[in-house]
């Protein structure tokens, strides 16, 4: 244990690299001066608040680290979780189908939801590819951008219909995952991350420069809504509308209660497929390929035929939930395809932990839900989201649910650790 | 002729920044094998650091002497920055499971943008062009080829920073240091090398050179913004990768190729795609030439 002293000398030593780190940036600020040229505007009380707070972080977490209780490590957070986690995961699909039924409930809230559900699925979604076939993606975001556009496109130039198109698009995203996904099969680890990020940035970039198709920057726009049998949600009401045909007013939240059941039926068919599939050979296969390549090349396994499946049911969800994305938005735009897209739902993969099907909606409710909650602070969003990742990592590098129960065993199955698994090389 | 030559001479210039950048990633690479996907974000750091710089000497008269102050202040700086960042961001991620360090750099990448934004605003910041001028190296039925000072003086500081940088990684303790951890970091630690503290250093003289390579990019183009680190950082990995992950040498070989096509592409196909071409590239030099073009052939352990 290190004496106060020690402490603060450590903590000063901590601000005076903040206060040089943050002097240029918080300290001075760039402003368009006269006669044209830039000027700077010191602002000393914010860098004095930002060292201050930093000095302050420091000593306590200093403190903290010494006078923290000890603790065994197997019972964890993530273990509990995992004990909980029979009841909790079914405690947790309850109220997720409950939620737009609650009297009273907020219009917003309910859209929240079909937004974290949006990512839960696409969380879900590249688990198959990162999680159980180790297999690192950072270009995921192009298949749920090749979702997108199908249906838009589809429903623009051919009137297909959302539910004609939804098939469609997840069948044309997991042929995109396969052609993508056939040139980097002898590529590993962060090599494959950087081909598949650069895969996601080509799609983007042909969508933003191909006009005459995409429209370009300006996106596409009017895109239908989805209909329940044939019965629209317009805001209209009268006949042929879904109000209108069982006689009630129409209201917003009766279109948006549908479009979150259609994302929570969606995402639960993503997480019934991978439960089913774990438990199959292919699955089998997958988490063999994750631990070791070279063992499992030696047991006649596939590689190719592993991989590409991975890749193209992976893709299949993403171009699922893209196409929900663009009837949900009625409107798309190569912005909502970036790198950052990619980015938080692999956050919410690794965050989620080792694969972990609940972890995964733990995270993505931390994620996405903490941020949009924080509307009032919206320029500092994305800040606080970064920082947050940088943090968690940290604090937990296994994300939350650092354990596993295993696919297969013999009698009892017992728990184990994440440091066991293998982080998936492939 | 002429055309085709004044293309080479812009691809040079572009290629010099992003074999600058390209060094810290494959530095950082083969030390601790991991994407320092915040590289892209120092070199931003450090061209913000460069229009601070510039804007706080104003009042100098000499521009030499102002461009050198800032290339010294964005170096000292940014440095620092790379210092903080792997302490703060990676060191507690060592020896973790390798998704971890990228998810942390990731978002240390996303939190340094919003950083920026936050702090200096959205808006794009331009300098007026501090050397101006040049000179016609070539007239062919009226196309001037230029030379503009800038472009010479950026290679020039290029070159120069890099022989100094060759020296410390060949000649000193440190740099004997740096590539023995490179080589086999835990034998290098039983022999009495502090592994940590090169690291750092590593970092360190990483980030310094991003902040070199920042500073030419708000030299040359006069605009920067807060975005611009992601898409430099991702060049800049497609040189490292084409040069060979790991190897100095081919970090800047593979600069200078992905400027020279960067800058080719534009004049010869559309520029609208010139970004698709070197991620093209990348693809199929990854797919084809995984080692690169100087990398070593790493042999596989079952």
């Amino acid at each position: 244990m290190k004496s106060l002293s020690a402490n603060l000398k450590d903590s000063l030593a901590v601000a005076l690299v903040a206060c040089l780190l943050f002097g240029p940036f918080l300290g001075l600020q760039l402003r368009d001066g006269d006669n044209g040229n830039l000027a700077l505007t010191p602002r000393p009380e914010l860098l004095a608040i930002a060292v201050g707070l930093t000095f302050i972080a420091r000593f306590l977490m200093l403190l903290w680290h010494d006078h923290r209780p000890r603790r065994p490590p197997a019972a964890g957070l993530s273990y509990a979780m995992a004990k909980t986690g029979k009841y909790f995961a079914p405690a947790l699909l309850v109220v997720a189908v409950a939620l737009p039924l609650i009297p009273g409930i907020a219009n917003s809230y309910v859209d929240l939801g079909v937004l974290i559900m949006t990512y839960i699925m696409l969380g879900w979604g590249l688990n198959i590819v990162v999680g159980l076939a180790g297999l690192l993606d950072l270009g995921y975001v192009a298949f749920y951008a090749v979702g997108a556009y199908s249906y838009a496109l589809l429903s623009q130039n051919f009137g297909l219909s959302f539910w004609e198109c939804l098939p469609l698009c997840g069948i044309l995203a997991a042929a995109w995952g396969i052609f993508l996904g056939f040139p980097v099969l002898r590529l590993r680890g962060d090599y494959l991350a950087i081909v598949t990020l650069a895969f996601g940035e080509i799609i983007r970039l042909v969508i933003t420069n191909w006009v005459a198709l995409t429209g370009g920057p300006n996106g596409i726009d009017g895109i239908p809504h989805p209909s329940l049998f044939g019965l629209k949600f317009s805001m209209a009401g009268g006949p042929g509308t879904f109000a209108g045909f069982l006689g009630i007013d129409p209201t917003p939240s009766q279109r948006t209660g549908y479009l979150y059941y259609i994302i929570l039926a969606l995402a639960l068919l993503t997480n019934w497929v991978t439960l089913r599939l774990r438990k199959q050979p292919l699955g089998r296969a997958w988490e063999a390929l994750r631990e070791d390549e070279i063992a499992c090349r030696s047991l006649g396994i596939n590689l190719r035929n592993t991989k590409l499946t991975a890749f193209a049911i992976g893709a299949m969800f993403g171009g699922f939930a893209g196409c929900f994305f663009a009837t949900r938005e009625g409107f798309i735009s190569p912005d909502s395809f970036t790198f950052i897209e990619s980015a938080t739902v692999l956050a919410i993969v690794v965050l989620g932990g080792a694969g972990s099907q609940l972890g995964i909606v733990l995270a993505a409710c931390v994620m996405i839900g903490v941020p949009e909650l924080l509307q009032s602070l919206q320029i500092y969003r994305m800040l606080i989201f970064g920082l947050a990742l940088v943090v968690i990592m940290v604090v937990r590098p296994r994300g939350f649910i650092s354990t596993r129960r295993p696919t297969v065993s013999l009698g009892h199955a017992k728990i184990i650790g994440a440091e066991l698994i293998s982080e998936g090389r492939g | 002729m002429a055309y085709a030559l004044q293309q080479l001479i812009n691809g040079v210039t572009l290629g010099m920044i992003y074999g600058l950048i390209a060094v810290g990633y494959t530095m950082v690479y083969g030390i601790i094998g991991m994407i320092n996907f915040a590289h892209g974000d120092v070199f931003m750091i450090g061209a913000y650091l460069g229009i601070i710089a510039l804007t706080a000497l104003t009042g100098i008269t000499s521009v030499p002497l102002g461009i050198i102050a800032a290339l010294v202040f964005s170096a000292a700086f940014c440095g620092l920055y790379g210092f903080s960042i792997e302490r703060v961001a990676y060191r507690p991620l060592r020896g973790s499971f390798r998704l971890a360090p990228l998810i942390s750099a990731i978002g240390m990448s996303i939190l340094l943008e919003n950083y920026v934004q936050t702090s200096q605003g959205a808006l794009e910041r331009a300098i007026p062009s501090l050397i101006p001028g040049g000179i016609t190296v070539l007239t062919e039925n009226g196309f001037n080829v230029q030379l503009s000072w800038m472009q010479i003086a950026i290679v020039v500081i290029t070159l120069a920073v890099l022989a100094i940088f060759t020296y410390i990684v060949t000649r000193t303790p440190l740099g004997r240091a740096m590539r023995a951890v490179e080589q086999d970091a835990k034998m290098a630690a039983l022999l009495g090398i502090d592994t940590n503290r090169t690291i750092s250093y590593t970092f360190i003289i990483g980030s310094a050179l991003a902040a070199v390579a920042g500073v030419m990019f708000l030299l040359y183009y006069g605009v920067i913004d807060f975005y611009i680190g992601f898409n430099a950082g991702i060049k800049a990995f497609t040189a490292a990768v084409l040069g060979g992950i790991g190897s100095l040498p081919g970090a800047v070989l593979g600069g200078l190729l992905i400027g020279l096509i960067e800058a080719f592409w534009s004049g010869y196909a559309t520029v609208a795609y010139k970004d698709v071409a070197v991620y093209s590239i990348l693809a199929i030099v990854l797919m084809f030439m995984p080692t690169g073009l100087l990398g070593r052939n790493e042999v596989e352990k079952v």
